[in-house]
């Protein structure tokens, strides 16, 4: 249990991991198109037709072709039939496929995987994209959506937590972050500016979700308790909607349209003991180790640190998720991750730390995390609806509280 | 820039399968564990040398709980793969890129006892209720053709009409699995040899194809470990390097269900993917040792030697007739573990054949091998490997 | 409000196979068990079929555990939205701590949501939320 023991001392072993000078997706790898569909609580469309809009949309971004596109990255969640997928998109063969398990904690692990596959010649142009209903259609962030977990661990969640009515990731986040009040003594009155800056950012993005829609600080506080500490906006915004982009190495990036945006790591940890937000077995319950490990990874491939990022997307199933992050990506320091956020300045688009700056996943939209590699690649694009002045380097991470993944991207 | 390939980055240095039965009676997570500590033993490492996972998406166990059991640190790459053995590709693209030391790949399933990928209804409707497939369930299902022993029927009633081939001819390669079977101990389904009369004597399951032309399932799990080719050298076992890699989709492309393309008596995947794995590898057919093709039903290996180029489009059953060229000292010595018609219908046991054949410790083993093929995913989208003697 | 249930939704049920029945049978005759492996001295919390420190499938053994522990988290099921239908909210989940070191998930079944803390001394008990069911729960306990 080397690995727990590195997190318990925060003491991360550069020599257990490959040698950087052998990594050939820093820099070599970079992301060159972009794409999304309409956000919205009612697509009235299935997935396959969401992912085929994204995708499109994407490889136009890129200047491309679909005949150029010889690879695709989906998460296993996802609930469009690949070989439909590729007959839909009329491409004619794909030389590379793969998918991502762990949900949301794939998100940045579909970049990094697709940036594999383009740096070892598997495939020159890897789509990765996210298509889901999950406001209109199947919910599995329901207290009646507990299938999808059917295949991952039936015995273990239909032993220990679904008799008991413990069957959403939320309310399984709720356990670990509750744990992390009690032992950094967060109060409650103190929470909710992550959520009201968050809302901010959408009011300047009409895609958003919550475009229109403003909150205050008031109305954080008088939304209804979901499962404490839990309020209703904590929580994230299900959404109808697919967003996509494109993967080439550094070489090909060079002549599209668009200025590449490079990657400089991408990393993914899936930490012994772990599990999808039921990782109560580990000695230290009130933090987030894998992502610690993945920002440990991501600084050691890049050789930058938590000063040298202009702007972070963090991806947040509630605003929590997102906070503790910033304590183990090291921002803050353990438990100030509230103090950080308190009243919000340091997190809007001049503070020290622009923080999901479309809205994120709270208040854009729920595409899975996805949606926050987009928004990552907009900044150093220069065409965020929130942008970041002269930002240059971007860091991106997956769903916390199980295995995660993460990107550093640079102009 | 010379293209950069995933020629010889990677090998294989362990293998290991567990029991295999009809019946095993365990749980896919303890045979999961079983497997995965056996192949990173028959390698020579150690638990701590795992930095990778891959696997296929249909398996019950994911990475996390392998993980409490047989105490992999931490996996900093994990992939699922939805066809054939195509994960052990994801892997080799983890390793080559240098985003890890070391990766296993592993498959456990209950197919023999438990879920039945073949011919259970039950399994075809959760497939309905998860939506993976809704295409397939408007315009097959509501007409009872709803199992992929149905769906590869459709297909091989075609090539056989197409190309003018009698059925009964489709018989030598399941004669000759059979043959490879009787004496590999972890091929369960055959104590002996069986004869082409047997074969004519089995049952028609679905008109044209007869029981002993569709593998059954096996309770079983498997492991392989893969790391670097340079590093491969000073470990126990000699090492199989992967010469190449890759996979093939196609347009139109369904699982066993491709007929809405214009000729459905054929398998582009692989006819696509065999073309860029013998570009990848450098190589031509004629250097091919020995070969274990997707033979989870029987007229797919015909077909898949015709797309391979081992033999023209429509000769392929020809090309088993009698079994002469097949048999371990044939032209192409195939399925040399009695296949999956022998074994048990389980990705990753034709890879483990084809590592020993490269090991010289096959049950069957073809002389001086040092080249050889292996494919995977006949009748959807396709991958394969080309494994040589270090 | 001790813990109630909405009549005629099922619960749903553990999912029990050879490497966890011996855990689930034992709750049925009312006995608590947890997983050790007897060449570690090591509990394990989930059951698995393989000790991740020697790689031993035939350690593990099970033994009586005298089901006491400490609630390390909980959460309070308040809106429907997250609930299961079968359950009358509020209802709690307390995250135990049980005094050989793993932690366990359940019902308390005999608090109110605001007398669960931190810290409280709890035991295991057992119920049967329906026909042929039976769960571990558990109750406060004198510290």
């Amino acid at each position: 249990m080397q690995m727990l023991e590195e997190y318990r001392t925060k003491s991360y072993r550069n020599d257990l991991r490959p040698p950087v000078d052998a990594n050939l997706v820093k820099d070599k790898t970079a992301i060159v198109g972009i794409g999304q569909t309409a956000y919205s609580r009612n697509a009235e469309r299935d997935e396959l037709d969401l992912a085929c809009e994204a995708i499109k949309k994407a490889v136009d971004d890129a200047g491309l072709t679909m005949a150029d596109i010889d690879g695709l990255e989906a998460l296993t969640l996802d609930r469009v039939s690949m070989p439909t997928l590729i007959g839909s998109l009329g491409i004619e063969n794909l030389r590379f496929t793969s998918e991502v398990s762990f949900g949301g904690g794939g998100a940045c692990a579909l970049v990094m995987h697709a940036a594999a596959a383009v740096a070892t010649g598997a495939a020159n142009y890897v789509v990765v994209y996210r298509a889901l209903n999950e406001a209109s259609g199947h919910r599995y962030g329901r207290g009646d959506g507990y299938a999808e977990y059917l295949t991952a661990a039936p015995t273990l969640h239909y032993g220990y937590y679904f008799p008991y009515g413990f069957l959403t990731p939320l309310s399984w986040a709720a356990m670990y972050t509750k744990r992390w009040m009690h032992e950094y003594g967060i109060k409650l009155e103190d929470t909710g500016w992550y959520s009201v800056v968050l809302r901010e950012y959408a009011q300047n993005n009409p895609d958003a979700i919550f475009y229109g829609k403003p909150l205050t600080i008031e109305g954080f506080h008088e939304s209804p308790m979901i499962s404490a500490p839990l309020r209703l906006y904590d929580c994230c915004v299900d959404t109808d909607g697919a967003a996509a982009v494109i993967v080439t190495t550094a070489d090909r990036a060079k002549d599209m349209p668009h200025a590449p945006v490079y990657i400089a790591a991408a990393a993914q940890s899936s930490p012994i003991e772990t599990e999808i937000q039921t990782s109560y077995n580990r000695p230290i319950v009130a933090g987030l180790p894998e992502t610690w490990y993945v920002g440990q990874e991501l600084y050691r491939q890049s050789g930058l640190g938590p000063a040298d990022i202009d702007v972070a997307q963090l991806y947040d199933p509630f605003s929590y998720g997102a906070m503790i992050q910033l304590e183990e990506l090291g921002f803050c320091g353990p438990g100030e991750c509230v103090d950080f956020c308190l009243g919000g300045d340091r997190i809007r688009v001049d503070g020290d730390l622009p923080l999901n700056t479309s809205g994120g996943l709270l208040s854009e939209a729920y595409i899975h995390g996805v949606n926050l590699v987009t928004e990552a690649v907009r900044q150093l694009r220069g065409t965020a609806y929130n942008q970041v002045a002269d930002a240059e380097t971007a860091i991106v991470t997956a769903g916390p509280g199980l295995p995660t993944s993460g990107l550093i991207l640079r102009k | 820039m010379t293209e950069r390939t995933l020629k010889d980055k990677t090998a294989i240095v362990g293998i290991a399968t567990t029991d295999l039965a009809r019946d095993g009676g365990r749980t896919e997570y303890s045979l999961a564990c079983e497997a995965v500590t056996r192949a990173v033993e028959d390698a020579g490492l150690e638990m701590a040398d795992i930095d990778g996972i891959v696997k296929d998406i249909s398996d019950g166990i994911d990475p996390m709980y392998l993980q409490k059991a047989v105490g992999i640190d931490n996996a900093q790459y994990c992939s699922d793969s939805h066809w054939g053995t195509s994960a052990l590709m994801t892997g080799a693209t983890a390793i080559a890129a240098g985003i890890c030391n070391a990766v296993v790949y592993y498959r456990c399933l209950n197919g023999g006892s438990g879920r039945r990928a073949g011919n259970d209804f039950r399994a075809a409707r959760e497939m309905q209720d998860e939506g993976l497939d809704l295409l397939r369930y408007d315009f097959y299902s509501p007409f009872g053709l709803l199992t992929p022993d149905g769906l590869a029927a459709m297909t091989a009633r075609r090539y056989l009409h197409v190309h003018g081939i009698d059925a009964d001819q489709v018989g030598w390669i399941p004669v000759v699995a059979s043959e490879y079977a009787a004496k590999n101990p972890d091929a369960v389904f055959f104590d002996e040899a069986i004869g082409l009369d047997d074969y004519t004597r089995s049952a028609l399951r679905v008109d044209p194809l007869r029981d002993l032309d569709c593998a059954p399932g096996v309770d079983g799990g498997l492991a392989i470990v893969l790391t670097r080719a340079d590093r491969a050298k000073s470990l126990r076992q000699k090492a199989a390097v992967v010469m190449g890699v890759a996979q093939g989709t196609s347009t139109e492309g369904e699982l066993l269900s491709n007929y809405s393309r214009p000729d459905i008596a054929a398998l582009p995947e692989v006819r696509l993917m065999g073309e860029e794995l013998f570009r990848v590898a450098g190589i031509d057919r004629g250097d091919i040792n020995v070969a274990q093709l997707d033979d989870r039903y029987a007229p797919y290996v015909a077909m898949q030697l015709e797309e391979l180029g081992f033999c023209e489009r429509g000769s392929g059953v020809a090309f088993c007739e009698k079994g002469e060229r097949i048999r371990v000292d044939g032209d192409l010595p195939l399925n040399t573990g009695g296949g999956f018609l022998g074994g048990g219908f389980t990705y990753g046991l034709n890879v483990i054949e084809a590592v020993r054949q490269i090991r010289g410790t096959s049950s069957s083993q073809v002389e001086d091998a040092e080249i050889s093929l292996v494919v995977s995913g006949a009748g959807g989208p396709a991958d394969g490997l080309i494994l040589r003697r270090d | 409000m001790p813990l109630e249930y909405v009549p005629g939704i099922p619960i749903l049920r553990p999912y029990v196979d050879p490497d966890n029945k011996p855990f689930w049978d034992a709750v049925d005759r009312h006995e608590f068990v947890l997983q050790r492996c007897s060449n570690c001295d090591v509990f394990l919390q989930p059951p698995r079929p393989m000790c991740p420190h020697c790689l031993s499938m035939d350690s593990l053994e099970w033994v009586p555990s005298a089901g006491r522990g400490e609630v390390y988290s909980f959460v309070v099921f308040e809106a429907d939205r997250m609930a299961y239908p079968g359950m009358k909210i509020p209802y709690v989940v307390v995250l135990v701590e049980m005094e050989e070191g793993v932690r366990l998930t359940a019902n308390i079944i005999d608090s109110e949501p605001d007398e669960v803390y931190i810290g409280m001394p709890v035991e295991v008990t057992y119920n049967s939320p329906m026909e042929g069911l039976t769960l571990y729960q558990f109750k406060k306990r004198a510290s």
